[in-house]
C-alpha cells in the first residue's frame, strides 16, 4: 500500500460517518422546511407571523445584552487575572471557567437556586427575590455560562500582548485610562469581536437553559421545541432551526475568521 | 489607578460568587435534611441514596454511552486528524470546516436533522446508537482538532521519512511515529469528549426515549419533578464527576497546547 | 559501479524545473558530495535517490545490477541522515538505533548486538538509555547518523548533516562525520552548501547550479582546475577580473596583465592568495580598507580592477587605507574560462 493510498483510507471512516450522520440529515432538515403547506414560502411566513417574529427579535436582544454583559465582566476580570499574580489567583480562575463542562439545564437549576421561589434572594427579601424564570433570570443563565467561554478567549489574547507596548505607552506618560484605550482594547479587539460572537451564537441556540427557565418565555430554540413536540408542525420546526442554525454558524464563521479559534462546549 | 484596580477585583470577585454560591448551594441542598429549613435541620445522605435508586441506570448509561463515544472518535478521529495533517490545503480546511458544523448549529436543529431522516427506524431510534450518533457528532470534531493541532507542531513529514528510510510502510508509521507524538493531543482530545458527551444534552433531549435517560436528561426530569433536596444531590453527584473530568481535560490541553509551541 | 544514476530530472507540478536531467555514476565505498547554493537541485537529487521524491519520467537509478528507480522508500535499504535529523521523540537513543532492525524483523538478540556495535563505533554508551530530548545537538546528530547507519544500508544519503549545529561545534564534528564515514566504509552522497565541508568530507565533489550539475571531480581537481566561472567562483573563492583580453594581454583600468596564452572573447578570474603586493608590479591600485586576520591580512583594493579586488597579504606590516600600492598577478595563476552567463 502506498502512503497516498494509506493517507486516504484514514478519511474513510470520517467520510461515512459525516455523510451519513450529518451531510444527509442536514440535507432532510432543509427539505422537510418546505414540505409544509406553505412551500418554501414558509420562510416568508416566519417573517410576517408576529408571534415567531417577536420571538425572533426577543431572542436576539436577549443574547445581544448577555453579549454586552458578558464582554464587559469577562474583559475586566481577564484583564485583571492576567496582570496580577497573587496568592488564589489559579483558585479563581478555576472557579470562572468551571461552568465550560455544565449542561444547560444545570446551568438552569443554578439560577434556580439563586432567584427561584426557594432560591437565595427569595430568603434574603421574601416576596421580592423571584425572578428565576423571567425574561431576568433567562438573561443570568445564559450570562453564566458565557462568562468562562468570553474569559478564557479574552485571557488567550491578553496574555499574548507584549508588556513592553504598555510599558512605552506609559514611558511616553500616558496615564491608565489612556493606556488601557489606546493601547489594550485595540490589541484585544479581534478577540473581544471573536469572543462576542460566541457568546451571541451560543445564547442564541441555547436550549437546555431555556428549556429549565424559560417555560413562558418565547425564545427560539423552545418555539422550535413547542412546534415539533406539541404543535406537530414538523415544516416550521425544521425551518426555524434552518434559520438559527445558519445564523449561529454565520457568527461563529466571523469569530474564526477574526480569532482563528473557538472555546468549546455545553450551553 | 488604586481605584481601577479595586473595581477590575469587585467585578472579578462578584462574577466568581455568581458562579460559585449556586453551585454551593446545591452542594449544601443536596446533603441538607429540609433545605427551607437550612443546615440546622440537618445534614444527611439520604437524597443521595434517593437520587441512587432512581437515577442509576441513567449515571451507567451516560458512562457507557461515554466511553463508547470515546471508542468511536478515537477510531475515526485520530486517522482522520493525521490524513488532514499530511494533506493540507483548501480540502482539508474545507472537510475540517463541515466537520465542525455540529459546533455551530444548537444541538436542537441537529437532533431534528437526525429525528427526520432516521426516526421512522424503529430498531436504531429505540437503541442508545441513537444517541451515540449525537454525542459522537458533538464530540468529534474536538477529537480532531485536539490531535492535529499537536500533529501541525511537529514536523512529521520528517519524522515520517525517517521512518519510511528504515524500512517502515505507511501503516508502521502510523502506529511507530504518529499516534506516540499525538498521543499529548489524543489525551486531551479523549478527556474532552468524555467530559462533554457525559454532560450533553441539547442532542441528547430531542434524541432520548423514556426508556434510555441519560444523566443530564435525568437531571431535567428531577428538576421538573422532585423536590429541590433529590435535585441537588442528583446535581452534587454529576459534580463529582464532572469537575475532575473538567480539571484534568484543562491540564491535558493546556500540556498539549505547550508541547505545540 | 555501485549507483547508475540516469537521466535524473524533477519538474515541479507548477512547472518549476528544481533538477534538470542528470547523469552520476558513484563507485563502491565513495564519498561523494553534492555542493551548491540553496535551490540548486542538490537536496531534491538527494530526495529522489533515497525515494522521497519521484523523478519524471525517463528517470533510472540502478544499485548495482539492481533497478530501484520504482521502489518506494522503505524498500529501498539507503540510510539517511536529515537536516533536522528526524530522531523519533517518542523513543531513546537505543530505540532510533534499532528501529530499522526492527524493520527488518530481525530476532531481539541480533538486534541488541547489533545496536551495541554501532553505539560503541559512534561512542554513544553514555547516552543509550536516554531520551532524545535530553541530547545536545552533537549527540543528536551522532544518534542520527548510527540510526542510519544500523540496519547496514547499501548506501548512506546525508542531507546538509552539519548546518543544524552552531559554527564551533561545526568544525569539529565535520573531522569526526569524515572520520566516522571512513571506518563505515560505506558508499554515501551527502548534501551541504558548505565547500569546506564537501572538500574535508569527500573523495569527489559534484559541484551544482541551476538544477544541474556544473562539474565533479575531487577537491583538489576542481580548486586547481574550475571549468565554469561558477566553480571557479563558488568553490575557489575566485574574484572576476573584468577588463577587456587582447590576445595573450588583459587591460584593466590599473594597468595590463600578461596571460600565459591567448584567450579573446574569454574571461579571467583570480584568487585572493594569488595577488601579491609588489614594487614594480603591473598593476596600480588604491588600499580602501585592511582587515588583520591574524595569519595574514586582507586587503581591499580598488582602481586596479571595475569591482574591488582583494589581496591576502602575509607580512609583518600592511600598507594603510588610503595609500597606492602596485600589484603583481603571475600569468599560470589567472583562470581563463567562458564567461558566465547572467545569473550563474
Amino acid at each position: 500500500m502506498s502512503t497516498r493510498q494509506f493517507v486516504a483510507l484514514c478519511l474513510v471512516p470520517l467520510a461515512i460517518f459525516a455523510l451519513t450522520f450529518l451531510a444527509l440529515p442536514l440535507v432532510r432538515l432543509v427539505l422537510a422546511s418546505g414540505e409544509g403547506e406553505a412551500g418554501w414560502g414558509i420562510y416568508w411566513q416566519i417573517l410576517h407571523t408576529p408571534r415567531y417574529l417577536t420571538t425572533l427579535v426577543q431572542t436576539v436582544l436577549v443574547s445581544v445584552s448577555v453579549t454586552i454583559a458578558a464582554l464587559a465582566v469577562s474583559t475586566t476580570a481577564g484583564l485583571f487575572l492576567t496582570r496580577n499574580r497573587f496568592r488564589g489567583r489559579a483558585v479563581l480562575l478555576s472557579i470562572l471557567t468551571l461552568p465550560l463542562a455544565f449542561p444547560g439545564v444545570v446551568v438552569g437549576f443554578m439560577i434556580i437556586l439563586l432567584g427561584g421561589r426557594q432560591g437565595l434572594f427569595n430568603a434574603i427579601f421574601p416576596g421580592h427575590g423571584v425572578f428565576a424564570y423571567s425574561i431576568f433570570g433567562l438573561f443570568l443563565g445564559y450570562l453564566y455560562f458565557s462568562i468562562p467561554r468570553v474569559l478564557l478567549t479574552v485571557m488567550a489574547a491578553a496574555e499574548k500582548i507584549d508588556p513592553a507596548l504598555e510599558e512605552a505607552a506609559r514611558t511616553l506618560g500616558a496615564p491608565s485610562h489612556r493606556v488601557l484605550r489606546d493601547v489594550l482594547i485595540p490589541a484585544l479587539a479581534p478577540a473581544l469581536v471573536a469572543a462576542g460572537a460566541i457568546a451571541f451564537a451560543t445564547a442564541m441556540g441555547a436550549f437546555g437553559t431555556a428549556f429549565t427557565l424559560a417555560t413562558n418565555i418565547d425564545v427560539l430554540p423552545m418555539v422550535i421545541y413547542t412546534e415539533f413536540t406539541l404543535s406537530a408542525n414538523i415544516a416550521m420546526a425544521a425551518a426555524l432551526s434552518v434559520l438559527l442554525g445558519i445564523v449561529t454558524w454565520g457568527m461563529l464563521f466571523l469569530a474564526r475568521s477574526f480569532s482563528g479559534s473557538t472555546i468549546a462546549a455545553g450551553g | 489607578m488604586r481605584i481601577g484596580k479595586a473595581l477590575q477585583l469587585a467585578v472579578t470577585l462578584l462574577a466568581a460568587a455568581f458562579l460559585l454560591v449556586p453551585t454551593i448551594q446545591s452542594v449544601l441542598a443536596g446533603v441538607t435534611v429540609n433545605y427551607f429549613q437550612g443546615i440546622r435541620s440537618g445534614l444527611t445522605l439520604e437524597w443521595i441514596a434517593v437520587v441512587w435508586e432512581l437515577y442509576a441506570s441513567s449515571i451507567f448509561l451516560s458512562l457507557g454511552i461515554a466511553l463508547a463515544c470515546l471508542c468511536v472518535t478515537l477510531v475515526i478521529g485520530v486517522p482522520a486528524a493525521y490524513a488532514l495533517a499530511r494533506s493540507p490545503g483548501r480540502l482539508s480546511r474545507a472537510v475540517e470546516e463541515f466537520i465542525s458544523l455540529p459546533l455551530a448549529i444548537p444541538g436542537l436543529a441537529l437532533a431534528l436533522a437526525l429525528l427526520q431522516l432516521y426516526g421512522s427506524y424503529k430498531g436504531f431510534r429505540m437503541s442508545p446508537a441513537f444517541i451515540l450518533v449525537g454525542h459522537v457528532l458533538y464530540t468529534l470534531p474536538f477529537m480532531v482538532r485536539s490531535v492535529q493541532s499537536v500533529l501541525a507542531a511537529i514536523d512529521l513529514r520528517t519524522l515520517e521519512e525517517g521512518a519510511a528510510t528504515l524500512g517502515a510502510g505507511p501503516v508502521r508509521r502510523f502506529f511507530d511515529v504518529v499516534v506516540p507524538n499525538a498521543l499529548p493531543g489524543i489525551l486531551a482530545g479523549a478527556l474532552t469528549v468524555v467530559t462533554l458527551s457525559i454532560g450533553e444534552f441539547n442532542l441528547t433531549w430531542m434524541l432520548h426515549t423514556p426508556f434510555l435517560k441519560t444523566l443530564p436528561v435525568g437531571l431535567a426530569d428531577s428538576y421538573a419533578s422532585m423536590r429541590l433536596e433529590i435535585a441537588s444531590a442528583y446535581t452534587l453527584i454529576f459534580f463529582v464527576m464532572i469537575v475532575p473530568l473538567l480539571l484534568a481535560m484543562q491540564w491535558a490541553s493546556a500540556r498539549a497546547q505547550r508541547m505545540s509551541q | 559501479m555501485t549507483l547508475t544514476l540516469r537521466n535524473i530530472a524533477k519538474t515541479y507540478p507548477g512547472g518549476t524545473r528544481a533538477l534538470l536531467p542528470t547523469d552520476l555514476d558513484i563507485a563502491e565505498g565513495e564519498i561523494v558530495s553534492l555542493l551548491g547554493p540553496s535551490g540548486c537541485g542538490k537536496t531534491t537529487l538527494l530526495r529522489i535517490i533515497a525515494g522521497l521524491e519521484t523523478a519524471d519520467a525517463g528517470a533510472e537509478i540502478r544499485f548495482k545490477d539492481d533497478d530501484i528507480t520504482h521502489q518506494p522508500v522503505e524498500r529501498r535499504k539507503v540510510g539517511m541522515v536529515f537536516q533536522s535529523y528526524a530522531l523519533f521523540p517518542n523513543m531513546s537513543v537505543r530505540g532510533n538505533i534499532g528501529y530499522g532492525l526492527k524493520m527488518q524483523g530481525l530476532p531481539r538478540a541480533q538486534i541488541d548486538a547489533r545496536v551495541d556495535e554501532v553505539i560503541a563505533l559512534c561512542r554513544l554508551e553514555p547516552y543509550a538509555g536516554r531520551a532524545i530530548t535530553a541530547l545536545s545537538g552533537g549527540q543528536r546528530q551522532r544518534v542520527a547518523l548510527a540510526r542510519a547507519f544500523a540496519p547496514r544500508p547499501r548506501l548512506l544519503l546525508l542531507d546538509e548533516p552539519l548546518s543544524a549545529l552552531d559554527a564551533a561545534l561545526r568544525g569539529q564534528l565535520r573531522d569526526e562525520l569524515a572520520a566516522l564515514l571512513r571506518q563505515f566504509g560505506i558508499t554515501a552522497i551527502f548534501v551541504t552548501h558548505d565547500q569546506d565541508e564537501a572538500m574535508a568530507i569527500a573523495d569527489r565533489v559534484a559541484v551544482m547550479s541551476q538544477g544541474r550539475v556544473a562539474q565533479i571531480g575531487t577537491p583538489e581537481a576542481l580548486y586547481r582546475a574550475p571549468q565554469t566561472a561558477f566553480v571557479a567562483r563558488f568553490v575557489g573563492n575566485s574574484m572576476p577580473l573584468g577588463g577587456r583580453i587582447e590576445g595573450s594581454q588583459l587591460h584593466l583600468p590599473g594597468g595590463t596583465l600578461a596571460l600565459t596564452a591567448p584567450s579573446d572573447g574569454k574571461a579571467a578570474f583570480v584568487r585572493a592568495e594569488d595577488v601579491r603586493l609588489a614594487e614594480h608590479g603591473p598593476l596600480t591600485a588604491r588600499v580602501t580598507a585592511v582587515t588583520f586576520l591574524g595569519t595574514h591580512y586582507r586587503i581591499a583594493l580598488s582602481g586596479a580592477t571595475e569591482d574591488t579586488l582583494f589581496c591576502l597579504h602575509q607580512g609583518q606590516s600592511a600598507p594603510k587605507p588610503g595609500e597606492t600600492v602596485r600589484l603583481a598577478i603571475a600569468p599560470q595563476s589567472i583562470l581563463i574560462l567562458s564567461p558566465e552567463k547572467a545569473a550563474a
